[in-house]
């Protein structure tokens, strides 16, 4: 550590962190305790691409932790960009770390191993900086076992020399629930706000660490891009509602605004894609197409606070493509966004790639396919090689009345002329997904689900002749999100939701004619409720989050770890005496003058456009796609000062690169 | 398009090579799949025209004979590749040992110039770091070889098996050095015993869990920390002076 000047304030703090000898490997410790535990190797690192520098050479150390188990979070993108971004800098290091599963949290504890990162099995504790990843709330019960793990005080203001814990990721844009446990959190696009945040930190580190944590988390949040929950006041109403949040400090900025990174072209990451040897939930190496969407569904929180659209043009996808493939040997492409078909060149650059890997083994997928934008070319291009992946459509809703209320405006005639297609390109399976708890949705709209199922059949049997095709249908329970039109919805309660979904289930069981071939796929309604609680929740709500920790909570992702009944009953206790309760915070509607947990933090969003956008949706009012329409003023641009970044650039053919010999023929 | 696989160029198999790697320090806790996969990824990555079946889900050729159980080191795991031009095999060792993470190294590539190689792996040499005191393990050593039959349980996919252990130990015996090439200590640590086991392939398998279960049941061994196993070599028994052979022998010596 570089620092020697100090304050005479903190000087003890920065004595203690020289005192230790900091980045030792903890290997030894956990290699004893791996022989009695199941699938060690997900946490022995070493995967091809992945990087350990010395310790001593970087200035600023960077934990960067998946808060899900090694096989969900090593895939990740967000994760592996930023890692890759960070130790190209050449003061800083950045390693990995993921939840460990409960048999190796018993064994730590039993022996004392600390939380470790998987590359050089660092302890946790040691790092400047901890960034946690949050795609979803779930996990925020496992960010306390990390915590507890690494020894470092679960409460932000009790912390001195431990690392800085900074959340980031779409729960991000809702920090308040974690807001105690959290001393920063940043939204949106996380590449340039590693890069500030490390300089940033840097800085203070060389200048000796002036004015101790307390002076780096003011610096942070002077830029008015990296909120530090507790220089902020929340104040309530008598009536349990949040009457105003304020800096408690004269020198923080009143909003904190999102990172919107603009030329995906420029930051073509992650370069060397990592490639795990544990098997993962996603065997395949993924190139981003494109950022943001603005399809404008009401309820998908992702596209609202991605905007605006920024594409990757075809050429700079193409050599991502082509650079990921010869440094991974993954036999699978994904290409990742929101909306993968939406991409303005996406039938010029699937069948340029499905040519460039012709004979090769090598197969394209198509993550999210909206049916609109499906056709017969692309089908073919994606099963021209190696294997097929499934096709999954996401209609979201049964009828086309509640489709206008959620704006997913794809029509019964859209979905079957696209199924059709794909029956009869040879699939054999097609699976559709809908939601179940929408804002006014009636039995009606769920019943249709099943129609429209035996519809799907109908035209597949005609399509191939066949009778053996199948169609499954997936259905997820909808939580209402931060930022999104319906933030101030009522959440359907799970009975209500069970209830329907059993309707659902009658009327496809019952149908002789084509029951069998439809698959249903639900969960009851139960843990949307506590994702309910902790997406729209304010700071009362860590403390459920700490005592259901305390009572065992982890893994709350995975239906054999979760407890709805812990949960309820942690909620209960954790919020005796404050006037609100579980129902509160999720099945109750708010109404335009309610202050949100979030409304201080800005999405780039206009809240008096959500607020229309949410009244259109009651009307049954849609609105179309601003890529093609003339703006409808959802405020991103105006206020990012940006605008939407889209094809086609004009390229139609790729250059095929030169046939690589392989170095291993005899001669 | 009914449902009949595409048609697809399937070159045929032009050559067959075997490859002998090791599996070593960390990633000993790589399990046969997790190898498996790798493998694919880095024969892709090393560019080895490798020869795949017909279907609707091709793979490529390849035989894995048996491997070394997770958690357990090796010098000599073996498998056999088809590929659909012909190879030179020291290159190809070069260029897969670096397309393979650091740890599972590839040792020897040859062109196979005779069959039934599998046929060939009659028995594996195994070396076990016990860290419990020498006259303990002497005694277990001792009273283990003193027995015609050591009964051990061990849960198997279809289920609980008892089998014997012991008939398949041919030689058990304590040595002042690991044989191992990259060995975890530079000095063996004191309250450590290094014992070289011959065990020969039979069905059920004797794995060294098994090896070391029945010296638990037939003495006071007590372990202080997980014993540390790694396969030196597997491949034909001469049975006078239980040693086992080179199993790439056969192939050395057509060429």
């Amino acid at each position: 550590m570089t620092s020697q000047t100090v304050a005479t304030s903190n000087s003890d703090n920065i004595d203690a962190r020289q005192s230790r000898d900091r980045g030792i490997s903890v290997f030894p410790q956990l290699e004893a305790l791996l022989p009695l535990i199941s699938k060690p190797i997900q946490y022995v690192g070493g995967e091809l691409n992945a990087v350990t520098k010395p310790w001593d050479e970087a200035i600023v150390h960077w934990a960067l932790m998946y808060p899900d188990a090694y096989e969900v979070g090593a895939p990740n993108q967000g994760v592996q960009i930023l890692y890759e971004i960070l130790n190209e800098q050449p003061d800083v290091l950045a390693e990995r770390t993921y939840s460990v599963w409960p048999d190796l949290e018993a064994l730590m504890r039993e022996h004392q191993v600390p939380a470790f990162t998987v590359d050089a099995h660092r302890s946790v504790a040691d790092f400047d900086l901890l960034g946690l990843s949050f795609s979803t709330e779930l996990g925020y019960t496992n960010m306390l076992t990390a915590l507890s793990l690494a020894n470092i005080p679960l409460h932000a203001v009790d912390r001195d020399d431990h690392p800085i814990v900074v959340a980031g990721g779409h729960a991000a844009f809702n920090p308040e629930p974690i807001a105690q446990f959290v001393d920063a959190a940043v939204l949106g696009d996380g590449e340039e706000a590693v890069l500030l945040i490390s300089n940033i930190v840097k800085a203070w580190i060389n200048a000796g660490r002036p004015g101790g944590r307390e002076g780096v988390l003011l610096e942070l949040a002077r830029t008015g891009c990296v909120y530090i929950p507790q220089f902020y006041d929340v104040e309530y109403l008598p009536d349990g509602r949040i009457k105003r949040v304020v800096p408690n400090r004269a020198d923080v900025p009143s909003r904190i605004t999102k990172f919107t990174l603009m030329d995906l072209d420029a930051w073509p990451y992650p370069k060397a894609p990592l490639v795990p040897l544990a098997e993962t939930v996603h065997e395949r190496m993924s190139v981003e197409i494109f950022r943001g969407c603005t399809r404008g569904c009401r309820f998908c929180q992702a596209g609202m606070i991605t905007r605006p659209v920024r594409e990757r043009s075809i050429t700079s996808i193409a050599e991502m493509v082509e650079n990921g493939l010869e440094k991974t040997g993954f036999e699978e492409v994904g290409l990742l966004s929101l909306s993968s078909a939406d991409h303005s060149e996406i039938g010029d650059l699937a069948r340029n790639l499905a040519d460039r890997y012709e004979e090769t083994q090598t197969s394209l997928s198509l993550p999210s396919t909206r049916v609109d934008a499906f056709n017969v070319d692309l089908a073919n291009e994606l099963s021209r090689n190696g294997r097929r992946s499934g096709l999954t459509f996401a209609p979201e809703g049964g009828s086309e009345r509640i489709r206008r209320v959620i704006n997913k405006l794809v029509s019964e005639e859209d979905l079957i002329r696209t199924v059709t297609t794909a029956y009869g390109a040879g699939w054999r399976n097609v699976k559709l997904y809908f939601m179940c708890g929408l804002p006014t949705e009636t039995d009606e709209d769920i019943l249709q689900i099943a129609t429209m199922a035996k519809e799907v059949i109908r035209a597949g049997r005609e399509a191939s002749g066949r009778r053996d095709i199948k169609c499954t249908v997936s259905i997820g329970g909808f939580v209402p999100k931060p930022h999104t039109p319906f933030q101030w919805a009522a959440q359907l309660d799970h009975e209500a939701t069970d209830a329907r979904l059993h309707k659902l289930k009658d009327a496809i069981r019952n149908d002789k004619e084509f029951g069998k071939a439809i698959g249903l796929r639900y969960h009851d309604g139960k843990p949307g409720i506590v994702e309910g609680i902790l997406s729209r929740g304010d700071r009362r709500v860590g403390n459920i989050i700490e005592t259901v920790w305390k009572n065992g909570a982890r893994f709350d992702g995975w239906g054999e770890y979760f407890s709805f009944d812990r949960w309820m009953e942690s909620a209960q206790y954790a919020l005796e005496g404050t006037g609100v309760d579980v129902d509160w915070f999720t099945t109750r509607e708010r109404d335009y003058t309610e202050v949100l947990p979030w409304d201080h933090l800005d999405s780039g969003l206009d809240s008096e456009w959500l607020w229309e956008d949410w009244q259109d949706a009651l009307a049954e009012v849609a609105v179309d796609d601003c890529r093609w329409t003339p703006c409808f003023d959802c405020g991103v641009c105006e206020q990012m000062d940006t605008e939407i970044q889209v094809g086609p650039t004009g390229v139609t053919d790729l250059p095929m690169p030169s046939p690589r010999v392989s170095p291993v023929l005899a001669q | 398009m009914a449902s009949k696989p595409p048609e697809r160029n399937l070159a045929p198999i032009a050559q067959k090579l075997r490859v002998r790697y090791a599996k070593r320090g960390r990633l000993r806790f790589s399990s046969h799949r997790d190898f498996q996969r790798a493998l694919e990824r880095a024969l892709r990555r090393a560019g080895v025209p490798m020869a795949y079946s017909a279907g609707f889900s091709p793979h490529p050729k390849i035989s894995y004979s048996n491997s070394a159980p997770t958690g357990v080191a090796s010098e000599a795991e073996y498998v056999e590749i088809g590929v659909t031009r012909p190879c030179d095999p020291s290159k190809l060792r070069d260029e897969l040992d670096a397309a393979l993470p650091e740890g599972l190294d590839v040792i020897e590539v040859i062109e196979a110039t005779s069959r039934d190689f599998s046929a060939r792996l009659e028995a594996s040499l195994w070396e076990m770091e016990i860290y419990a005191p020498a006259q303990e393990v002497a005694e277990a050593v001792e009273a283990l070889l003193g027995a015609s039959e050591v009964l051990v349980e061990r849960m198997t996919k279809s289920g609980k098996r008892v089998f014997d252990a012991r008939s398949a130990i041919l030689l058990m015996e304590s040595v002042s050095q690991s044989a191992v090439t990259a060995p975890a200590h530079t000095q063996m640590p004191p309250e450590c015993v290094i014992l070289h086991v011959v065990v020969r392939h039979v069905v059920p398998s004797v794995r060294p869990d098994d090896v070391l279960t029945a010296l638990k049941q037939v003495g006071t061994l007590e372990p202080r920390k997980p014993v540390r196993v790694t396969r030196l070599a597997q491949g034909p028994l001469t049975e006078v002076s239980i040693s086992i052979e080179d199993p790439f022998d056969p192939d050395r010596v057509l060429v």
